[in-house]
């Protein structure tokens, strides 16, 4: 399990060579599960974890949470969300407890390359979703 | 209960068991050690069908030899009737009727061999899709746990670090200004550059003598000159008269 670290190296340069030269910054964060934190420069606010299950290597980004939704449009945009996870490439939408996130799940052996692939798709997707979505929040 | 079943219950109950309740490290254990036994059940299945499947072929062989000698016996008992040798071909008989007691004993075997192979190549498919089936479900359990525990790793970071929570509009808000205090620090960067650069091409080509520029100098100190000989020389010219 400690090997996502491994796993990852060289994965912040990768990503920043996917996102027009964007600084990078990798953190690992402690807890039970091996996660880490990808800062992407300008981006500093939606930060994309990279997290190891037994099978999969997720990536996760934190749109939103339950209270920031507006009440009355609360369904409209659930439907919204489940019409638009078809579309997105590489990203779905889901919810962890009371987070909403937008999530790549890749399998555990994939290269640091296809998990920078990720994390840069990932991270434009949750831009842009929050972008298109944000008329939706409080 | 199948995982996703289970996950939903615990999903229409409170969200926040979850990352602990779906795989309380009991039921995971449960699940691999039936994966394990799945195993195991296979190897043993796979040993006893080698053994099964060689006798099952043995008495297929032994049958096929029996046929052939009630054949050959039956051909000697019809010679010995030609022969007009009754007590021989009874004899004969005798011994056929031994070799069909055989054949019965022979078949029965044979058929319970192929009853037990069909039975444990169905034990090895259903082994194999028990393994698959716990597989998916030890792994959807533990993705679900580890993404829970993932966030709440996330959160208590966020919480230790002492960074305030921002909202998602917000965020978008201050990457957007970001983007923008980027862009028009850019475009006044260009500005710069294109009227730096070409005023400083500029000075280099006066220097070098080249241009308006160059000889201005010159040509006010000429102009002036010439001013003044205008008017050294109207001063001549009205002396005479004055």
């Amino acid at each position: 399990m400690d090997s996502l670290q491994e796993r990852i190296e060289g994965l912040d340069a990768l990503i920043g060579a996917r996102l027009g030269g964007a600084t990078v910054n990798l953190q690992p964060i402690p807890g039970e599960v091996p996660v880490v934190q990808a800062v992407i420069g300008g981006r500093d606010e939606l930060p994309i974890f990279v997290t190891a299950a037994d099978e999969q290597i997720l990536c996760i980004c934190y749109l939103w949470t339950e209270a920031e939704i507006v009440p009355e449009k609360r369904l409209e945009l659930l439907e919204l969300l489940l019409n638009l996870n078809p579309s997105i490439p590489l990203s779905s939408f889901g919810r962890v407890d009371d987070r909403y996130v937008l999530f790549g799940a890749l399998s555990r052996d994939a290269r640091v390359d296809d998990i920078a692939d990720d994390v840069a798709t990932l991270s434009d997707n949750a831009l842009d979703a929050l972008n298109a979505l944000s008329g939706y929040l409080l | 209960m199948n995982v996703i079943a289970k996950i939903v219950t615990l999903l229409r109950g409170s969200a926040r068991e979850l990352g602990e309740s779906i795989v309380d490290a009991n039921g995971a254990r449960i699940y691999e050690q039936e994966i394990v036994d799945a195993r195991a059940a296979i190897v043993q299945a796979k040993s006893e069908l080698t053994g099964v499947m060689a006798k099952e072929m043995q008495s297929a062989r032994e049958i096929e030899r029996i046929h052939t000698e009630i054949n050959r016996l039956e051909k000697l008992a019809v010679e010995a009737l030609d022969k007009e040798k009754p007590e021989l071909a009874e004899e004969v008989a005798g011994k056929v009727a031994e070799q069909e007691i055989e054949l019965e004993g022979q078949t029965q075997s044979h058929a319970n061999y192929a009853l037990q192979v069909s039975r444990l190549k169905d034990l090895i498919k259903s082994s194999e899709s028990t393994i698959r089936e716990h597989e998916r479900e030890v792994q959807i359990a533990k993705t679900t746990e580890n993404v829970y525990k993932a966030t709440q790793s996330i959160s208590e970071s966020i919480g230790a670090s002492g960074s305030k929570l921002v909202s998602a509009k917000e965020s978008l808000e201050r990457i957007k200004k970001r983007h923008e205090d980027l862009s028009d620090r850019m475009a006044a960067a260009e500005t710069l550059d294109k009227e730096f650069g070409i005023k400083a091409l500029e000075a280099r080509l006066t220097e070098a003598g080249i241009g308006e520029d160059a000889h201005r100098k010159a040509k006010v100190l000429e102009r002036i000159r010439a001013r003044h000989d205008a008017a050294a020389a109207a001063t001549t010219t009205t002396a005479p008269t004055a």
